[in-house]
């Protein structure tokens, strides 16, 4: 089935998602807000989208917005689900009560960007080491070991 | 000519099948031809590493033997990307080899940082920013035959090396650069 199809389908079936489901390009994308965020994984978690299969995040300039693709076996079908976090207070709902693999995935997102996922059992950096300063994909990121590329490559 | 036949060859010559050689060529002649390795393989260099070390291109040949533990190796290969988290752990399997020990770096990365040179936070520029490199091997990754070659031109270094301890102790602690995370 089509994802405009399925987004009929799962409104049918929670209506509730209404405000923060949509279709864009031609793929279903959940956008609801931070504090909504868990909610609404959990209605979609319930509708089949029991597959957690990446969690990240972008830094748009003025705040966070972190990324979640959830897949459904049962209808052979992916979505995205969008949020947003302000930068000055990056903290969100942790996702591991749902998914234990949300574990390393926070981990990965804390390390690298600096968002806080309240709930988390276990909060550390996992890729860098452990007493390195500075969150290295945020944009306002400076390292003097940095060697930039030259335009001349 | 592979050097064991030229030592049948100056046995054959000579009277009563004696050959008098330099404590120094012998050893250097020995130490050569059985250089067993450690494979510090952390990247996508290590796949190329195994490789040359199966049946189709077979390092034993060349008496090359990689060791799980440094303390049985003469030589590390170093295949691989050296991030900053890793260096330490690098430096410390160095460590643990006993005297004599080479190194050969492998690969781009291991020698001057490779395509990561640029725009990275978290690599390592090169192995020779903490340890003292012999043999440089470029290529991403470089081919099994490549890495053979590698260990001739090591097995030549070695043979020319002198039994003197004074070179070889000085030549260790010169590194070419400052090590930059030393207490990392």
């Amino acid at each position: 089935m089509s994802d405009a199809e399925l987004l009929q389908r799962l409104l049918e079936g929670s209506p509730e998602l209404e405000s923060s489901l949509g279709l864009e390009r031609g793929r279903i994308v959940a956008r609801p807000a931070s504090s909504e965020l868990l909610g609404v994984i959990d209605t979609l978690h319930d509708a089949g989208f029991d597959y957690l299969e990446m969690v990240t995040a972008v830094d748009r300039d003025d705040d966070f917005e972190l990324v979640y693709l959830l897949q459904s076996r049962r209808h052979s079908a992916s979505l995205f689900v969008r949020t947003t976090v302000p930068r000055h207070d990056p903290r969100i709902a942790s996702l591991t009560g749902l998914w234990t693999a949300a574990e390393w995935q926070e981990r990965e997102v804390f390390d690298l960007f600096g968002i806080e996922f309240e709930g988390h059992p276990d909060l550390r950096r996992i890729l860098l080491p452990d007493e390195w300063e500075g969150h290295p994909l945020r944009k306002d990121y400076r390292d003097e070991r940095l060697i930039p590329r030259p335009d001349y490559i | 000519m592979a050097y064991v036949d030229r030592i049948g060859a100056a046995l054959d010559r000579s009277p009563g099948g004696v050959i008098l050689t330099s404590l120094d060529a012998l050893v250097g002649w020995s130490r050569g031809q059985s250089l067993w390795s450690m494979p510090m393989g952390t990247a996508c260099c290590a796949i190329e590493l195994i490789s040359s070390s199966f049946s189709k291109f077979d390092f034993d040949r060349l008496g090359t033997f990689p060791r799980p533990d440094p303390r049985h190796t003469d030589v590390m290969i170093l295949a691989g990307t050296i991030t900053r988290k890793m260096q330490p752990a690098v430096k410390r399997l160095y460590d643990q080899m006993p005297d004599p020990k080479w190194v050969i770096a492998m690969g781009n990365c291991t020698v001057s940082g490779g395509i990561f040179f640029y725009d990275t936070y978290s690599v390592v520029r090169g192995a020779d920013e903490f340890l003292p490199v012999d043999v440089y091997l470029a290529g991403c990754p470089p081919r099994p035959e490549s890495l053979q070659d590698a260990v001739l031109q090591l097995r030549e270094l070695v043979r020319e090396e002198s039994l003197a301890p004074s070179v070889r102790h000085e030549r260790d602690l010169q590194l070419p650069r400052p090590a930059e995370d030393e207490a990392r």
